[in-house]
Order: C-alpha cells, then sequence, then structure tokens
C-alpha cells in the first residue's frame, strides 16, 4: 500500500513537472548564416541572402511564420495571409487576432527565445515609437519607393498602410450623418458609439482628434474634442459600447466613430452601413510594420515584408480599404488596381496626422479628462 | 522520524508542485514586481494605489462584489431550499440543477452580449417596450455602468450559488428535524436553532466564494463597459494593454497585489466569523 502510494505519487509529480515542460521548446534563433556570410537574423535586404530567390529558399527551410494581433477582417489580413500561404507554402500561425499593438510586444518579451514568439509586429504609433529596440532593421526590394514620412531611415519600422478617421452610420435605422456636430441631434440618442476608450485605443484617440478639428481644436489643441464628447454624454447621444460586427450587425450601435477601413468592412456584411469622412477635419493615421529582433523564423520574417511591400500585397491591403503606404507611386506607375483604387476615399483639403509629440502631448490631457467628461 | 514525516508527506507532493507553480510562484512574482523594476526599487507604484482613480476602483470593485455575493447568496440559498425539498428522483430538480452548472458558467462576452441586445439602448425589449408603452427602459444608459454590471454578474451568481449551496442543505437530516419535532420544537425553532446554525458556516464560504468570484471576473466587464476603466480588472488591463499611455505595467501589478490583499482580508475575516459560528458544533 505504502509503495503504491509512492509509486501514485512519484507518477503524478512526474505527469505534472512534464505537463509544465511542454510549454514551446527553446530555439536557438541566431538561425543560420545567408550563403553571403551574414546572419539571418541580422540580414537588412534580400541582397544579405544573395538575392529574392534565395531569401524564399530560406524562409522555405524555415516553414513557418509567426504573427500575431491580425484579425482576417482587418485591412484584409485574412486573404493576405492565405495569399502568402499559396505563393510560399509558408504556414502562417495567427496568434491572438485580437489582441492591442501593447499586446504584440508583451507576447514578444514574454515568449524571447521560444519557437511561438512574433516574428513580426503591426503596431500602432505611440508603441511602435516606443520599442524601436526590439526591432531588426530591414529594407524591402521596394524600399525606396515609400516616402521618407512613413518611414525610419535604417528601415527599423516602416509604415505599411493607413486610413481616415470616419463615422459609419447604419442607414436604416438613422438618418444620414452629414457632419460631427449632426451627432448631437435627439435622433442619435443612445446611438454614438466610439471604437474603445481613447485613453487606451489608439483608434478612440484619433476618433476623439478628429471631432477636437471639427469643433475649432487642432492637433495640438484636444480639449474642444472632449468637450464635445462631454456634450453628446449629456444629451445622452454617447453610447459607452466597444462597437464589435456582431454589436453593428444586430443594430445595437448604430453609429461607429472608427477608422474608414473597419467601417468600410461592415459595409461589405451590411449594405446600410455608410462611411463618412468628414470635410474639413480629416484625421489620417497609419500602421507600423517591424521585424522582431528575435525573431524565430528570421527569414520568413523578412520575406513576409517584401510580401506585403510587394504590389501585389499592398494591392491586397488597398482592397481592405486601406490606404497602402505606396499608394501614390503605384497610381503613378498604374500598378495599383483601378477598381480598388476608386473606391478610396477622396480626400481634398488638409491631412492631419499627429506627431509623436503632439500624441504624447495630447495623451496626457486625455488621462487628466476623459474620465472626468465621460463618467 | 525525520523519513517516516517525509514519507508521510510524499502524497502532497503533486498538490506541492501545483500550488508552486500555480500560485506562488505568480504571487511572488506580483510582489516583487510592484515594489521593483529593471533595477530600481520603489514605492511610487504602490503609491499610485492611493490615487482618485484607483481609490474609485477599488470601491466600486468591492461594492459590485459585495452586493452580488449578498444577492447571489440568498436567492441563491432560497432557490437551493426550494430544489432540496422536491424528491431527489424528480425530473425537473435534476434538470434544474443541470441548468445552474450550465448558467454558472454562463459569464462572459456571450452574456454581456445578451444583456446588450435585450435591455441595452438599441436592445430589442427596450425598442419594443418603447413602442408600445413609451417608455425608455434602458434610461440613461443604466447597463453600461455599475448598476447594469450588478444586474449582469448576478445572473451567474445565483446559480452558482445554487451549485455550492445544494450538497449542504442535502446534508440536513431528516432526523435532526424528527428530533427535533418529538422533543416539541416548532418548525420555527427549529430552522432557528438547528439548521441555520448548521447552515451557516456553508452559507458563509459560499458568498465568500460568490464575493471572489465577482472580483475577479474581468471579460463580463470588458464586453459591457468600454469607456473609463471603473474597476480594478478593468483597470490593470488597461495599464496593461493601453496603446496610448504606455509604461504602466508595474502599476497593473500593484493593482494585483492590491486585489490579493483583499481577497485575503476577506478569507481572514470568513474563518474568524466560522470559528465562532461553529464552535457549538465540537
Amino acid at each position: 500500500m505504502k509503495k503504491s502510494l509512492l509509486a501514485i505519487s512519484a507518477a503524478s509529480t512526474l505527469a505534472l513537472s512534464v505537463l509544465i515542460a511542454c510549454a514551446p521548446p527553446e530555439k536557438d534563433n541566431t538561425g543560420g548564416d545567408t550563403s553571403s556570410g551574414v546572419k539571418v537574423s541580422e540580414a537588412t535586404s534580400a541582397a544579405d541572402f544573395g538575392g529574392m530567390d534565395a531569401l524564399v529558399e530560406a524562409a522555405k527551410k524555415e516553414g513557418e511564420l509567426n504573427v500575431i494581433a491580425l484579425p482576417p477582417d482587418w485591412a484584409n489580413y485574412g486573404a493576405i495571409i492565405k495569399a502568402f500561404f499559396d505563393k510560399y507554402g509558408i504556414k502562417v500561425n495567427s496568434a491572438q487576432p485580437d489582441a492591442a499593438s501593447q499586446d504584440e510586444i508583451n507576447a514578444a518579451n514574454q515568449q524571447k527565445g521560444k519557437s511561438s514568439a512574433p516574428d513580426v509586429f503591426d503596431l500602432g504609433q505611440s508603441v511602435a515609437l516606443a520599442n524601436t529596440s526590439m526591432f531588426a532593421p530591414y529594407k524591402v526590394a521596394t524600399f525606396d519607393d515609400i516616402p521618407a514620412a512613413f518611414k525610419d531611415p535604417d528601415g527599423t519600422w516602416v509604415n505599411d498602410y493607413g486610413g481616415y478617421m470616419s463615422i459609419g452610420f447604419d442607414s436604416a435605422k438613422v438618418p444620414p450623418v452629414a457632419s460631427v456636430n449632426d451627432l448631437l441631434k435627439p435622433e442619435y440618442n443612445g446611438k454614438v458609439a466610439l471604437n474603445g476608450d481613447p485613453t487606451q485605443a489608439g483608434a478612440a484617440f484619433s476618433g476623439v482628434l478628429m471631432v477636437a478639428l471639427s469643433q475649432g481644436g487642432s492637433v495640438d489643441d484636444i480639449a474642444p474634442g472632449v468637450e464635445f464628447f462631454r456634450k453628446l454624454k449629456a444629451a445622452g447621444n454617447f453610447l459607452p459600447v466597444d462597437p464589435t460586427p456582431a454589436t453593428i450587425e444586430s443594430g445595437q450601435t448604430p453609429v461607429v466613430i472608427d477608422w474608414n477601413y473597419l467601417n468600410a468592412a461592415e459595409t461589405k456584411k451590411l449594405p446600410t452601413w455608410k462611411v463618412l469622412v468628414p470635410p474639413g477635419s480629416t484625421v489620417a493615421g497609419y500602421y507600423y510594420q517591424a521585424i522582431n529582433k528575435d525573431a524565430p523564423h528570421p527569414a520568413a520574417a523578412r520575406l513576409w515584408q517584401e510580401f506585403l511591400y510587394s504590389d501585389e500585397g499592398q494591392n491586397l491591403f488597398a482592397v481592405g480599404g486601406v490606404r497602402p503606404v505606396r499608394a501614390d507611386s503605384m497610381m503613378a506607375a498604374g500598378t495599383l488596381d483601378k477598381t480598388v483604387a476608386a473606391q478610396l476615399p477622396i480626400i481634398d483639403g488638409p491631412v492631419t496626422v499627429p506627431s509623436p509629440d503632439q500624441t504624447e502631448k495630447a495623451t496626457k490631457y486625455l488621462a487628466d479628462n476623459w474620465a472626468k467628461a465621460i463618467g | 522520524m525525520v523519513l517516516r514525516k517525509l514519507r508521510e508527506g510524499l502524497p502532497l507532493l503533486p498538490f506541492l508542485v501545483v500550488v508552486v507553480v500555480f500560485l506562488i510562484i505568480p504571487t511572488v512574482t506580483v510582489i516583487v514586481s510592484s515594489v521593483y523594476a529593471d533595477g530600481v526599487f520603489s514605492f511610487a507604484r504602490i503609491q499610485a494605489l492611493f490615487s482618485g482613480t484607483a481609490r474609485s476602483a477599488l470601491a466600486k470593485s468591492v461594492l459590485l462584489s459585495g452586493t452580488t455575493a449578498i444577492i447571489g447568496a440568498i436567492l441563491g440559498a432560497v432557490l437551493a431550499w426550494l430544489i432540496v425539498s422536491s424528491p431527489p428522483t424528480s425530473m425537473v430538480r435534476r434538470a434544474v440543477i443541470s441548468l445552474c452548472s450550465v448558467l454558472a458558467q454562463f459569464g462572459g462576452v456571450a452574456l454581456a452580449f445578451a444583456f446588450l441586445a435585450t435591455v441595452g439602448l438599441n436592445g430589442v425589449l427596450t425598442l419594443w417596450v418603447q413602442q408600445v408603452f413609451g417608455f425608455n427602459l434602458a434610461g440613461s444608459g443604466w447597463l453600461y455602468g455599475l448598476t447594469g454590471l450588478i444586474l449582469v454578474y448576478t445572473y451567474f451568481q445565483i446559480p452558482l450559488m445554487v451549485i455550492v449551496f445544494v450538497p449542504a442543505l442535502e446534508g440536513l437530516r431528516d432526523q435532526w428535524r424528527e428530533a427535533a419535532v418529538s422533543l416539541g420544537a416548532s418548525t420555527w425553532r427549529y430552522w432557528r436553532e438547528v439548521a441555520v446554525p448548521l447552515l451557516t458556516p456553508a452559507f458563509l464560504g459560499s458568498a465568500l466564494l460568490l464575493f471572489a468570484n465577482a472580483f475577479a471576473a474581468y471579460a463580463t466587464a470588458a464586453a459591457l463597459v468600454s469607456q473609463g476603466s471603473p474597476i480594478v480588472p478593468l483597470l490593470i488591463r488597461s495599464a496593461l494593454t493601453s496603446e496610448v499611455v504606455l509604461g504602466q505595467s508595474g502599476f497593473a501589478y500593484a493593482l494585483a497585489l492590491e486585489m490579493i490583499v483583499v481577497v485575503a482580508v476577506v478569507m481572514a475575516a470568513y474563518s474568524a466569523l466560522v470559528r465562532r459560528t461553529a464552535r457549538w458544533l465540537r
């Protein structure tokens, strides 16, 4: 009896430690060397591999790519991941598709050295610029084609796509929205939602900035935006629900302030969903693409970049309603898909893109005042 | 002697491993990280717990957990008593208990969405009542605040109470009641002097479980409240994942420590209470 007890105890302890050890194995991610003698994890262009074909070869050998926080209905990522797999036969592991930018950085830190760590990032501005030390510089073949304002000169990060802040509304449920001020009308009682809390989510932050511009504020003065939301709340029009495709399609959030490409994605599922980029207060935001310095699949990560910035990848982004970073030069060269280009919103007048300093200042103001205005 | 003691403790080893890996290591990590980060020891993050936002989040969290624990415990106990009154072979009884096991786990996004779609500002019931009676059920958006959280949390607290409290009620033997009655006790007196004192420790224990359950619940609140971070778990989320205000993960650890302390205090109070109420059982 004693003995069997001992055996059971030992066996279950063993079983438990096996369970714990079941985490993904540690992996030597310094990778191999490329044919030109550069470490794969330090290659800064396809030339370091000895050309594009050699890069493809090296990436195929790794066979996998870990991406994180890429929702399939966001900027057409579902189709992009599929196209990448079809073209190169590299399996794409998409982790936590609905995670926030900061979660990507947290995951990279927590899983450092594991085969499950993210290979590439797609980040909002403030998170990207605060973590540049975690990125591996890399210049894609089309690097010179990208406007200087949208890339780090060394290729540490490169903007991949962007969009404009917009108001989406269900024309079957509410009268058409023509301007930001319309939202204060009684017809919109309990119907106006913002995508997240502006002290937490980049999209909501840009939404408040857009409203601020329409109320006589500026990129240096976001206070009128906060004041507008206070009035919206006092009028009973503000709906403090986090809008998702489910809430939009079921009619729980008939008016949503969000990026135009996210609103446009809803139109495909709900034809009465209209999108307005308010004239005169256009706020643009670009996402930041970067390679994890400790990527477990360094060659595949670099091939992913080449794919995203190729004509094919940029056109796929455009199908998702976002403005690919090479849009202007591709339009000039005639390589941007015509039908897709026609769908991108036409913007007259100035477009506001906040600088990191301006973002920081506005953030500070929001942290102190947002909860008071909306609480 | 030492060897024998060791051998006697051996069956507990697997349990010990579980406790160390899933309880002790995370707790120590939280404690250390809340005062020590990047080689610097500081109480700044603990101090931040006394700021207005953090204090109001704690107050609301305790209020929410306390209210739903009390409502859930009382209504759940009554429901459990009704269930136990029917014979164990009854189909209805088995169905209700199975249903409770499912509903107790029904928290989270699905539950929040169900409430949004029913009594939210644009919910089905709200719109119908508005049309037929001209009355706005969703009022000033009460569902998206503390009131709404209390209602929604109660929805999974009651079934949980039923599950944990039914066994205690089943433990009351008929013979005790018969003995009390044959000694001349009225039903009221039997309940007051026999049943209630016997059930009190189980009732308090269940209520504590409900409190902890609500205190740590996160997904339901996250789906229901998107503006501001009224309760502690949401404040932790915002400190960890904010894309706008960065570098607050230390504050998240401090908040987690605060939650551990609150639960520890409640636990201590509970065990003191039980010791008092259970004294006569010995």
